[in-house]
């Protein structure tokens, strides 16, 4: 099953990037992008008999590595799936 | 004195500390391997700077799991002298030995420059033989050096003098145009609450001759020899 973990800076914390990007944008002419977070994106394929279990797994991952809790936050979604079916399914 | 110099895959600032050990103070250096599980008996460890692993996905984020690493903490946990320098800081930062974190510096750049630098505490095994306020010049090379804590840790770390070095003018006045990379209260390193753990973001061993434009980084040295030299005094 796959379990997608999306790391971002805790609201407090300065982006400098973000803020560069929405110089950017602005540049570009789009007023209307108020702000840009930026953050990161991970894919885990995990081998695990239940959705619970990935979520526990990705759980305990994000916490130990894929994200600083001094400057991060963290979201998880599980993809729940038949396994193996193609397609993403999102619409 | 014996220093144990660690080195990750990526690390490159290893041979500077090296050299300074043994050719400048006439010490000891040992340079160990990230997947050793032992310090050789060393009196003081030395986390150097470089690219850790790459820096992938966040600076010392992989290398703070590395099999030596549970030695380093067990030195530092004891008590001894330990200082991270520049990734080696970051590293110590990931590994919950200092407080805090690193972002990118305010600017968005790699920032390769002289800085002055105060010394705001002589109670650690790095800095006793610095004047109190002492200013010294040493360079910084980073893109991630932005000291970030949330604000209750950094009253903390002010109340407890846990700031060590502060970025600063040459004349020795803190503000924010002497603040190279934005971090939080011109913070360039702090020391464990045991005092025994130093970070820092400054390169002092690569200004320990003036041959290489400045030798303020020495004292550095010369304080952590200094505090090898008299607790081994004590324990005789």
């Amino acid at each position: 099953m796959r379990a997608r973990v999306y790391v971002t800076l805790k609201p407090s914390v300065f982006d400098p990037q973000g803020t560069t990007v929405a110089d950017a944008l602005h540049t570009l002419g789009y007023a209307s992008v108020k702000d840009v977070r930026q953050g990161k994106f991970f894919e885990l394929d995990i081998d695990a008999a239940s959705v619970g279990d990935v979520r526990r797994i990705a759980q305990e991952v994000a916490d130990k590595l894929l994200s600083n809790p001094v400057i991060e936050s963290y979201r998880i979604d599980v993809e729940s799936g038949v396994q193996g079916q193609a397609g993403e399914g999102s619409r | 004195m014996k220093v144990a110099v660690i080195v990750f895959p990526g690390s490159n600032c290893e041979h500077d500390a090296e050299f300074v050990v043994r050719e400048v103070l006439g010490q000891e250096a040992e340079l160990v391997w990230h997947k050793d599980t032992s310090l050789h008996g060393a009196d003081v460890v030395l986390l150097p700077g470089g690219f850790a692993h790459g820096d992938y996905l966040r600076t010392g984020a992989i290398a703070r799991f590395s099999p030596v690493m549970r030695e380093v903490e067990r030195f530092a946990r004891a008590g001894a002298p330990v200082i991270g320098i520049c990734n080696g800081f970051q590293v110590l930062l990931e590994a919950g030995l200092l407080p805090g974190a690193m972002l990118r510096n305010r600017s968005l750049k790699y920032q390769c420059e002289q800085v002055h630098v105060k010394v705001e505490a002589t109670d650690t095994p790095f800095t006793l033989a610095c004047s109190p306020g002492q200013v010294i010049r040493i360079p910084i090379a980073h893109g991630e050096g932005n000291y970030y804590a949330e604000p209750d840790v950094v009253d903390d770390l002010e109340r407890k003098r846990q700031v060590v070095f502060r970025y600063c003018a040459a004349d020795g006045s803190v503000s924010d145009a002497s603040n190279p990379n934005g971090s939080v209260h011109n913070i360039a390193g702090i020391c464990s609450e045991g005092r025994n753990v130093v970070g820092l973001m400054p390169h002092p061993e690569r200004a320990c001759e003036l041959a290489l434009g400045s030798a303020d980084g020495l004292v550095l040295f010369e304080s952590v020899l200094r505090a090898v030299a008299e607790s081994s005094r004590v324990a005789r």
